[in-house]
């Protein structure tokens, strides 16, 4: 007998495929333990309280950061409080008040283009409407004002994926005992929606943190410490990955790297804060 | 659902204080003014969020255009698309962008080529193959990659990819006279930065994409006498299909797009995309010199923007078109 149940065939294709998964996988997680090991191994050595506590100064020939992080802080906080709220605003729109029809897939097909369109359109963009346009040169509220459209389909999207998740029991509960709609979704929906909702900022967190092409030439390329604090928004300042980039141009490679280094850690941060709190909502 | 009784039990409390106090008690029949008029208020506010993603879309494209087009009537619609001379700054300018369009296609179609089976194979080992365990160690890892900024990529590219290549350039052009050294900054390095750079997208779709299956069709595959490889191949990917083909669309958008990853690892030079010339992306271009450009050169790249805009939107409505097909067979 030669196809007996007991005897089995050897495929030499199903063999080879599943070498060619494995290999995939391999090459998929090689590259990103390469990339992290790589970084570690280059940047630690530049890291040091000098390069994170300090401003470059050309005088006495040092290198520091500290200036870009305190510019990452002032992008991310800026820019998150314009975008969150007209963000959540648009989701709650989507799914509490419009009526599904033309107007919602309107809404959901520029949320999509918004989302698809690279980061160096946006900083073209931003660069002829807010710096040109509006007058603001290149400063970092130009800077936030053009992160904030960048961020703005990431906040609809998962505060409504969020908003989604809430029963629909919980909604005509509360509509059934009297409250109004605003009181409804202030008092029952948001709160439920919450975990939902700070993913959303930490994922914008992490958009931005790591942007460059859209900063380029809206935010510019200060590295000095605000004197003012509310007058620093009009002043050019560049974030960590911009100052990377001016690093690897001039070939300075160690304190890139550092930079770097910085960055993954901050990446990683990020990472594990939105899988604590997606499993969080998943249980909730 | 305790949730729930206990918050209808506080707004109970708190309307009762609030009658209390009202000499009025709002009765069924008279809609107290003030709050309908707050409900009002908050309902146009929530419209107007909702149509700042529709004005942001207008406004970008209506500004691309504006700042696009001069200069294709200044410079000609087919010298601009079909010349092959990028001199801005020379004392007779010359704006032909053919080399820099065809560079970004080509280089994005062969980005594709490598950076699509192993991503499509790295999800059905996360999705079909892995036990519950390893896919723990490597789904976090694929969003890991995906978080990474991509001028940290560009690092990478320009201090392991680019000294390789300029290696193998060395060596297969030494006895050449016509090939212009660039220490690897070229045309292959480029793509495979980009094929990096677009793996998680393309992991992460059609991982979900594979996942959507229902678990019968597998069964009934298996139960047929295929094998389970014969099953991926033949049953799961098939099925899975416009959720690939969509995962492929998103990744050719994210290669288009990339800009800063690739700026310093492709050499940056206007020159045909042959693997080891130093060429010049749509992205590339507007990033290395748009901090010095003037005048009509300005124009320019923003027509190469204008460009890259055309290209973008023309991926997203084939998006679109491809998920509400999708939709409709799933019903």
């Amino acid at each position: 007998m030669k196809d007996s149940i007991c005897k089995k065939q050897v495929r030499v294709l199903d063999g080879f495929l599943i070498t060619l998964i494995y290999i995939s996988t391999i090459i998929s997680v090689g590259i990103l333990i390469g990339i992290i090991g790589y970084v570690a191994f280059r940047g630690v050595s530049s890291i040091s309280w000098e390069f994170l506590s300090t401003v470059t100064s050309e005088i006495r020939g040092t290198f520091g950061i500290l200036g870009n992080i305190v510019n990452t802080l002032y992008i991310i906080v800026l820019s998150l409080l314009i975008a969150t709220p007209i963000g959540i605003g648009a989701a709650i729109y989507l799914t509490e008040y419009a009526k599904p029809g033309k107007i919602v897939r309107l809404i959901e097909f520029t949320t999509e283009t918004l989302a698809g369109i690279p980061s160096i359109i946006y900083g073209l963009f931003g660069m002829a409407f807010f710096g040109v346009s509006l007058k603001l040169g290149t400063s970092i509220l130009c800077g936030c004002l053009t992160l904030t459209i960048m961020v703005l389909p990431l906040i609809i999207r998962t505060t409504q994926e969020s908003l989604k998740t809430v029963p629909l029991g919980y909604r005509t509960g509360a509509l059934g005992i009297g409250a109004t709609k605003w009181y409804m979704i202030r008092t029952i929906i948001l709160p439920s929606a919450m975990p939902g909702i700070v993913t959303a900022i930490i994922l914008s967190v992490g958009r931005i943190v790591g942007e460059s092409a859209a900063l380029l030439f809206t935010a510019g390329a200060g590295y000095y410490l605000p004197r003012h604090f509310f007058n620093h928004i009009f002043k050019s300042g560049g974030t960590l990955t911009i100052q990377m980039y001016l690093n690897m141009e001039r070939g300075d490679f160690n304190n890139a790297f550092g930079i770097a280094f910085v960055l993954i850690i901050i990446v990683f941060v990020i990472n594990i804060f939105t899988k604590v709190l997606t499993n969080k909502m998943r249980k909730g | 659902m305790e949730k729930l009784i206990s918050i209808a039990s506080k707004m109970a409390i708190s309307r009762n204080r609030n009658c209390q106090n009202i000499e009025n008690v709002d009765s069924i029949n008279g809609k107290s003014k003030g709050k309908s008029f707050i409900e009002n208020f908050m309902k146009y506010i929530f419209t107007i969020c909702g149509f700042v993603a529709v004005a942001s879309v207008a406004a970008i494209t209506i500004y691309m255009i504006i700042s696009g087009v001069p200069a294709i009537f200044k410079v000609g619609l087919g010298e601009m698309l079909f010349g092959t001379v990028w001199a801005p700054t020379a004392s007779n300018p010359s704006f032909g962008i053919a080399y820099i369009i065809l560079t970004s296609i080509i280089g994005t179609l062969f980005s594709i080529i490598i950076g699509v089976p192993i991503g499509l194979l790295t999800a059905v080992f996360l999705s079909e193959v892995a036990s519950k365990n390893v896919a723990k160690f490597v789904k976090p890892a694929v969003e890991l990659l995906a978080g990474i900024p991509s001028i940290v990529y560009g690092i990478l590219g320009l201090l392991i990819i680019n000294p390789l290549m300029g290696k193998i350039e060395a060596s297969l052009f030494a006895n050449s006279t016509t090939h212009i050294m660039n220490g690897g900054a070229n045309f292959i390095s480029a793509i495979l930065v980009l094929a990096i750079m677009i793996l998680p997208t393309v992991i992460n779709s059609s991982e979900t994409a594979l996942r959507a299956v229902p678990t019968h069709i597998r069964q009934a595959s298996l139960a047929l006498g295929a094998t389970p490889t014969q099953t991926i191949f033949k049953v799961t990917i098939p099925a899975a299909k416009s959720g690939i083909i969509t995962a492929i669309v998103l990744g050719i958008g994210r290669a288009v797009g990339e800009a800063m990853a690739i700026v310093l690892v492709s050499g940056n030079a206007v020159n045909i995309p042959l693997p080891f010339n130093s060429v010049r992306f749509l992205t590339t271009g507007i990033v290395s010199e748009m901090s010095y450009a003037s005048g009509l050169h300005r124009e320019a790249l923003f027509t190469i923007g204008l460009v890259l805009f055309i290209f973008i939107m023309a991926i997203n409505i084939i998006i679109n078109k491809i998920l509400k097909g999708g939709g409709k067979v799933e019903r």
